[in-house]
């Protein structure tokens, strides 16, 4: 598959083609220095409770927001999402809200706060309302920016200072990283989705396999992911330490975007020039990675890092048996960590409790596919089921995907960022194991202690029906 | 922003790899304000593990950390790094770091200095047995313990950044003129990219 870019390494013909990346790169380049430093236009900037840090610099400096309709702002790290009184129960959680809203106020952007019927999480709620499109630049001061990349745009996280930097100029000074493309060939078997390819993907390229790099990802297996599928699998690429994801605009992009509130008003024009955005045929990649989606299992974590993920069908490794010294060290913390023992079966691990949310798998395919496992089964772990956003809320409510849910004795919840990550309350008790459909299984992000198991809504859903980690598959039979 | 020349100090080892943002700074401690300052919750969770060097009095007044590869990887939280300098470190050596940590560091002035993995083996071991100072000098991209030296990498133009103390925003702003051109162009050329 695509010759040309070994052709081309080789130094025979160099090509000619652009890469989905460069084209939009070039698009966005104000100037370039000697040195090699571009300076970037910058499309859409999300701002979420955590970018007090950027509005306490700009205060400082005495600045300006340049461009406030370019920014747009929602309430998901700290919003509650069991409970939303946060007026008389919490006011540290208020204090958040209350900042949020004063310095998006002040400058003048749009606020999606607790009370907003849009609110959701940021990675959600921009490819809902079709502020994410194909061909921008699309920063936030969130890693999981990445997740934008799936309706061809380039995304990327950054810190604060970097965000101050977006909100005073929306420009941001930035060196073109390395390309990598990855191919999936072949189809995804039933039950498996993007959740395992993305696994898959980390576990091969390792934690940082992907530093200074903008990933695109490429093959059959990857052009049949719905666009929600694609936000999943972009969603993950920082987790091998990528700079961003993305996938080509196509004809899913467009049908997914038409007619959502924020879409171009002449989209068809738009659509003419997202047509010539796909990588050239001769287009080189600097690093190229090809997998076969036969290959690809369910797949779950047993360490503290995301690229310690295994076929479910697996065990537990021993780090005896690594031969890199690093990597056995490593293995040895994570499964005391863990509290697992080397040569157990996966399938034998006890989970305390389910969750299913976040920027990686929140959203209405993910809730229909844990609920396609739930229906009519009851979960011997509790568990809380925290929608993307609210109009995903409203959604699976008409589909009656909560009753399933509640019916099965899981918790029902609101839209943010939730158990993912802790910062509203929600988290997992010390030494608990967590089957959950985040992206992070680092130590104590779930809360101090807490054990995570990083999988697919309907291998968490599998895992709740049975109470230890489950290859969904047989739960799904007849069912998807 | 501080500018990075040279620092001489004591340098604490942690035999750590894919030390992530979140060890850096748990997320429950992220809503406190710059002012407040993030020192007291540097690696809050690792420090009560028995045996965590950066609470040994023999590393005491660290300025430097030496850590495994992939050293801040993770969370794009800038708090890690204020984490860091709030609590004196001005430099971390490591193998490799995270994309966005790095970025962070270096506008804040804080080094990120990558040496090659049997280099960082070389210091954790001297490191652990005896504490000393280590000296990490940006102009000669080289760090030296006692008689021994040893090369590391950083991005030019970071580099250049890191010992001038530049600013961003400063040097942005003196593009205005550019910056302007593009709108102007880039409203007519990609109109719907606009809302």
């Amino acid at each position: 598959m695509r010759l040309a870019t070994h052709v081309g390494k080789q130094g025979m013909a160099a090509p000619t083609g652009k890469t989905l990346f460069e084209k939009i790169w070039q698009q966005h380049e104000i100037l370039r220095r000697p040195d090699g430093t571009s300076l970037l236009w910058i499309d859409r900037h999300y701002l979420h409770e955590g970018s007090f840090n950027a509005f306490d610099l700009i205060e400082r400096r005495g600045a300006r927001v340049a461009y406030p309709s370019l920014s747009v702002a929602v309430a998901d790290h700290y919003v509650p999402t069991r409970n939303r009184d946060v007026d008389k129960t919490n006011p540290a959680i208020l204090e958040m809200m209350t900042r949020l809203s004063r310095n998006t106020h002040a400058h003048g952007i749009r606020l999606s706060d607790w009370h907003d019927p849009g609110q959701g999480i940021v990675h959600v709620v921009g490819p809902e309302r079709g502020l994410t499109l194909p061909g921008l630049t699309v920063v936030c001061g969130d890693s999981h920016t990445s997740t934008h990349g799936a309706l061809g745009a380039i995304g990327f996280g950054i810190g604060a200072s970097e965000v101050a930097h977006v909100l005073m100029t929306q420009t941001l000074w930035q060196k073109r990283p390395r390309l990598l493309r990855v191919s999936v060939t072949g189809a995804l078997g039933p039950g498996i989705v993007a959740k395992d390819m993305a696994l898959t993907v980390i576990a091969r390229l390792g934690a940082d396999g992907g530093r200074g790099h903008a990933i695109e990802y490429a093959g059959p297996a990857v052009r049949a992911l719905s666009i929600e599928g694609r936000l999943t699998l972009c969603n993950l690429s920082i987790e091998c330490g990528a700079r961003c994801g993305m996938v080509a605009p196509d004809a899913t992009t467009s049908a997914y975007l038409r007619g959502r509130p924020h879409a171009p008003a002449d989209f068809d024009r738009a659509c003419q020039d997202w047509s010539a955005l796909p990588s050239d045929p001769d287009a080189a990649f600097d690093r190229e990675l090809t997998l076969d989606a036969a290959d690809i299992a369910p797949t779950v974590t047993w360490g503290t890092s995301p690229e310690d993920a295994l076929p479910i069908t697996a065990s537990v490794p021993d780090p005896a048996n690594m031969r890199d010294a690093g990597r056995a060290a490593h293995a040895a913390e994570a499964l005391a960590y863990m509290g697992l023992r080397a040569g157990q079966l996966l399938t034998d691990v006890a989970v305390d409790r389910v969750f299913i949310g976040s920027c990686t798998n929140s959203r209405i395919e993910d809730l229909r596919l844990a609920a396609a496992v739930l229906a009519g089964r009851r979960a011997v772990v509790p568990g809380l089921v925290s929608p993307g956003s609210m109009l995903i809320r409203q959604r699976a409510e008409q589909e009656g995907l909560d009753r399933i849910f509640i019916d099965a004795g899981l918790e029902w919840g609101e839209a943010g960022c939730s158990m993912c990550v802790g910062m509203n309350g929600d988290i997992v008790a010390p030494g608990a194991r967590c089957a959950s459909t985040t992206n992070r299984n680092f130590r104590g992000r779930q809360g101090p202690g807490a054990r995570t198991h990083l999988m697919s809504p309907a291998m968490a859903a599998a895992a709740a029906v049975t109470g230890h980690l489950t290859d969904a598959r047989a739960l799904l039979t007849g069912r998807v | 922003m501080e500018k990075f020349v040279a620092v001489t100090a004591v340098a604490c080892p942690l035999p750590l790899s894919d030390v992530d943002t979140d060890q850096i700074i748990p997320a429950r401690f992220l809503n406190r304000t710059r002012a407040e300052g993030y020192g007291p919750y540097l690696f809050h969770d690792l420090r009560g593990q028995a045996g965590f060097p950066l609470t040994d009095p023999g590393y005491a007044g660290a300025r430097i950390l030496v850590a495994r590869r992939n050293f801040g990887g993770g969370s794009s939280r800038e708090a890690a790094v204020y984490a860091l300098l709030d609590y004196g470190i001005r430099c971390v050596i490591a193998p490799s770091f995270g994309d966005i940590f790095a970025a962070n560091a270096v506008g804040n002035g804080l080094l990120p200095a990558a040496a090659a993995e049997a280099d960082v083996e070389l210091m954790l071991r001297a490191l652990q047995e005896a504490a000393a100072p280590l000296c990490v000098d940006l102009t000669a991209c080289r760090i030296s313990l006692g008689a021994q030296a040893w090369g590391f990498a950083i991005d030019p133009v970071w580099r250049e950044k890191l010992l001038l103390g530049w600013d961003d925003v400063d040097l942005t702003r003196s593009h205005q003129t550019e910056i302007d051109a593009f709108v102007a162009l880039d409203r007519e050329r990609r109109g719907w990219a606009w809302i």
